[in-house]
């Protein structure tokens, strides 16, 4: 009985969190101005592809698609390279002033991002940046997060590891190369896992730097699409599966991955 | 060790550091820095061209920020979200915590990825969707209440409504993530505790109140200082549902900084807002941390 209760009321919030997404996608396959009835509708009475195709004939969804993968990928591979270095260095590599470097990155996590957008949107303007890539892949190459996630995991390998590659005559960067990298590589999942949905979804920077409609990420379009298009839900629900699906995906593929780096990221040290 | 230390030069320090720092250097510690100088000029559209345009000003940005009543309005819609939306988000996110955690639950996993679809799915995606919720004539959330006789609400046209309605929204998208760090607190308290306290009687809310809740206190205070931090910097919920409406109920510190800024050119301007927030979580910070020592004693 007890168990039962229990499990209701686990559906329950389940089904809040999904009904949501359920809706979109039925209402994504209606008719135009289907959704504009009362009582509303759950299921689509002639079920029609034909937002889909406005989105990739008209609306040139396939371009913002690119835009997204291409960034985020990009973003991903050199997030991946740059913070992993910096990780292995804070863990692994003894110098003067570690510990204080890496105390001055932890305490500039509690300046917001924002005070630095004005500055940083003047300095890619002057070196010709905006509405390009780079506008967001330069200033989002290095994260504080980043670094933290990967010192952390790198600390548990064992420093006989390292001595023994040493021995066998191998360079930092061999060590690095060969040693470290593979040992990561959960972390390192991880870390790709966070970066791509971070730069996929992010919305505030790109709407800053990327005004040029060709090289609008997906939801830059779409908020646009809400601007231009408020009447024809059915097709902005059409223009939302396109932005979540992906993204759905990737997490529940990789799920354990991310959820392992949001618990290693709330253990304090 | 020895053979690590010795074979360790500032070459590789530089090689492995430096495009890491160097990053963060040039487009996070100058920019900061170059934006609180900004915030004492009246850098605007015509200094975007020229920026020999730009004055120094003193303090005249602060003085006009306090002076303005847009702007004490945007700082009270920012500290209401955060002050019931960070509270409530923390308490379902304790919740669904402790009911996945239940050695009663089966097919936890499945439940957990459900929780947490949210979480990853994109803002403006989610507001697409949130819109049509609230829709006053056709929306799931009025018609789910025409069923309990509550006449429809026009949930992001009323001024009284607009602000609730955007907390409940992100509420939803974002209580799996703590969720994630509080099972993880969970998980970590021993479980004799429990079995010696059901021995003598404690019911589940002494249970709860006794042993849950002391013992996660420190995952709670991690989690309160980000999820502050996190609701202070609230942008993109306004700006695709309410673009600050209606009659600024909505307007975030972070939108009203978003719009002078990169909207009106008014760079000076904009960079003061910047840094009151910065002052604002810095302050935050400072106290919860203050907070925690003071428990901890």
């Amino acid at each position: 009985m007890k168990k039962t209760l229990h499990h209701i009321g686990l559906s329950i919030v389940a089904m809040i969190c999904l009904i949501p997404f359920l809706w979109m996608l039925s209402a994504s396959f209606m008719t135009a101005g289907e959704t504009g009835q009362f009582p509303p509708r759950f299921w689509p009475e002639h079920f029609t592809i034909e937002h889909y195709r406005t989105l990739f004939d008209r609306l040139n969804l396939a371009r913002y698609f690119l835009n997204s993968v291409l960034i985020s990928g990009a973003a991903t591979l050199i997030s991946l390279l740059v913070n992993s270095m910096a990780g292995y260095a804070f863990a692994k590599l003894k110098f003067r002033g570690k510990e204080g470097l890496f105390k001055v990155l932890m305490a500039a996590l509690v300046i917001p991002g924002q005070v630095t957008m004005l500055p940083v949107f003047l300095m890619l303007k002057e070196m010709g940046l905006i509405n390009t890539y780079w506008a967001i892949l330069i200033p989002g190459m290095a994260s504080i997060f980043g670094i933290f996630l990967i010192r952390q995991y790198a600390l548990s390998i064992p420093d006989s590891l390292i001595e023994a590659a040493r021995m066998d005559g191998a360079t930092d960067f061999q060590v690095y190369w060969k040693v470290i990298l593979p040992l990561c590589k959960p972390i390192l999942i991880t870390l790709a896992i966070f970066t791509f949905m971070g730069t996929w979804n992010d919305f505030l920077w790109p709407l800053i730097v990327l005004n040029d409609q060709e090289m609008y990420t997906l939801p830059i379009a779409l908020a646009n699409l809400m601007g231009e298009h408020v009447q024809d839900t059915e097709l902005m629900m059409a223009g939302s599966v396109m932005t979540v699906l992906p993204i759905i995906i990737l997490f529940i593929v990789l799920q354990k991955y991310y959820i392992q780096g949001i618990m290693m990221g709330g253990v304090k040290e | 060790m020895s053979a690590i230390r010795s074979s360790t030069h500032w070459g590789s320090v530089f090689l492995f550091l430096g495009p890491a720092l160097g990053a963060i250097g040039v487009f996070f510690f100058i920019p900061v820095i170059a934006a609180f100088f900004m915030s004492f000029t009246d850098f605007d559209i015509y200094s975007l061209g020229n920026w020999d345009f730009a004055r120094f000003v003193g303090f005249a940005n602060y003085q006009k920020l306090m002076e303005n009543p847009v702007f004490w309005q945007a700082l009270k819609n920012t500290f209401y979200f955060v002050l019931v939306g960070g509270p409530l988000s923390i308490a379902v996110s304790l919740m669904a915590a402790m009911m996945l955690n239940s050695p009663l639950t089966k097919l936890r996993s499945m439940f957990r990825v459900v929780y947490f679809l949210p979480v990853v799915t994109t803002l403006v995606a989610v507001a697409v969707i949130w819109r049509y919720i609230y829709h006053p004539k056709f929306g799931l959330l009025n018609y789910g209440l025409s069923f309990l006789d509550i006449s429809p609400v026009d949930w992001l046209g009323d001024p009284f409504w607009a602000m609730p309605s955007l907390i409940i929204m992100a509420v939803w998208k974002n209580f799996g993530y703590n969720m994630i760090i509080f099972i993880a607190g969970l998980q970590n308290i021993p479980k004799d505790l429990y079995e010696s306290a059901m021995l003598e009687g404690a019911n589940p809310w002494q249970q709860f109140r006794y042993i849950t809740l002391p013992m996660l206190a420190p995952t709670t205070v991690f989690i309160t200082l980000m999820t502050i931090i996190g609701y202070f910097q609230f942008f993109a919920e306004p700006y695709v549902m309410t673009q600050g409406g209606p009659l600024n109920e909505t307007l975030s510190i972070v939108l009203y900084m978003y719009q002078e800024g990169f909207r009106w050119w008014n760079m000076g301007f904009s960079a003061a807002i910047a840094f009151v927030l910065f002052i604002i979580i810095f302050i935050a910070t400072a106290i919860q941390l203050r907070l925690q020592k003071e428990g901890s004693h």
